[in-house]
């Protein structure tokens, strides 16, 4: 029963752990901005709070460097336990651009399960508030994956899910369409 | 007191200043870079964007002679605008499209499937040399696309070692 109470109160109140592991700064200003009277998030029952084992959600700025991993990973494991973990910026989200230099282990979720991407360098304000209503289920996310083609190439070399077996006989079963 | 009320009368003429996002839509400044959107119909597969994207993000890989994919991924994407400024057929717009939050990575690819017409003479045809030659565009190009790794490596013939060869038994 405690802990249905618990999922039905996280809800209403989220306290946040700002945790930066190598950014630039420019998200954190960022998450300090949607934290301002501007946009206000006090409304949603969000607090910025000092420590880990305080908040329900944490959000990650940076990627996970080889200095900073093991740290983000302690910070996370001393968050009381339903918790959300917010990766902020494109660093956070897939490494940034040096994503692939020596210091850099990569993504935040290398390290620590991410439950939300909020990607942008840096996002704006208004795309933190609005990964924060997805994440409440306020608003349903408006982004899919996008696959799109310049024609269907005819020849069935190029389309071995299409052959089919007849009686030992390889048949391109789109050929009459052609 | 008295300076609690003067921070009262100076929060009564500031007013209001909270914005009302999530329930009314803001619109974006005219300049603003968000995603890039890609027009497959004007795309060339000149692959100038994969050369020139600073987190390469954009990887190619030509899994036949006709057939090149482009992958977006989208998850380290700076929003820069490189992409957009290198196309030569301007496929690449940036739109401004913020509201990019997701609880999977992969809501946030872009996948092309380009059609490459082919030379008789060298079996790959680009146009004439200009901009291209200068994104260093040679060959084919093999990116791996399931690890999401960009390789920069291109030869000058086809490898089929990702294409398995079908037998048609004929009598």
């Amino acid at each position: 029963m405690l802990s249905k109470l618990c999922q039905r109160a996280f809800k209403k109140s989220i306290w946040v752990y700002h945790a930066n592991s190598g950014g630039c700064n420019g998200c954190d200003i960022e998450v300090l901005n949607v934290l301002t009277p501007y946009y206000d998030v006090e409304r949603f029952g969000i607090k910025l709070v000092g420590s880990p084992r305080h908040a329900d959600v944490m959000l990650c700025q940076g990627p996970a460097l080889r200095s900073t991993a093991k740290a983000l990973e302690r910070a996370y494991q001393a968050m009381p336990a339903p918790k959300l973990v917010f990766a902020i910026g494109s660093c956070a989200c897939g490494g940034g651009i040096w994503y692939d230099s020596y210091s850099v282990i990569g993504p935040v979720d290398k390290v620590i399960p991410v439950d939300f991407y909020v990607p942008g360098c840096p996002p704006r304000p208004e795309a933190i508030v609005y990964g924060v209503a997805v994440a409440l289920g306020l608003v349903d996310k408006k982004v899919a994956p996008v696959k799109l083609k310049q024609l269907e190439f005819p020849i069935a070399r190029y389309h071995p899910e299409d052959l089919e077996c007849k009686d030992d006989m390889v048949v391109y079963t789109k050929l009459d369409r052609i | 007191m008295i300076s609690k009320l003067k921070e009262a009368v100076i929060c009564l003429k500031a007013g209001k200043v909270t914005l009302p996002y999530p329930f009314a839509a803001e619109p974006v400044p005219a300049r603003y870079r968000g995603r890039p959107i890609f027009n497959v119909e004007r795309c060339i597969g000149c692959g100038g964007c994969a050369n020139n994207c600073p987190a390469r993000e954009i990887l190619l890989s030509d899994v036949c002679q006709e057939i090149r994919i482009m992958r977006y991924l989208g998850q380290r994407c700076t929003y820069c605008g490189r992409c957009a400024d290198v196309c030569p057929e301007h496929a690449i717009t940036m739109s401004g499209e913020f509201e990019t939050a997701t609880n999977d990575k992969r809501d946030l690819q872009q996948e092309l499937e380009v059609f490459m017409g082919t030379c008789q003479r060298c079996g790959r045809c680009f146009t004439a040399p200009g901009p291209l030659e200068q994104l260093m565009m040679k060959g084919y190009r093999q990116d791996d696309l399931p690890a999401g790794r960009w390789v920069y490596k291109s030869r000058s013939f086809l490898q089929s070692e990702g294409l398995p060869d079908i037998e048609i038994e004929l009598d």
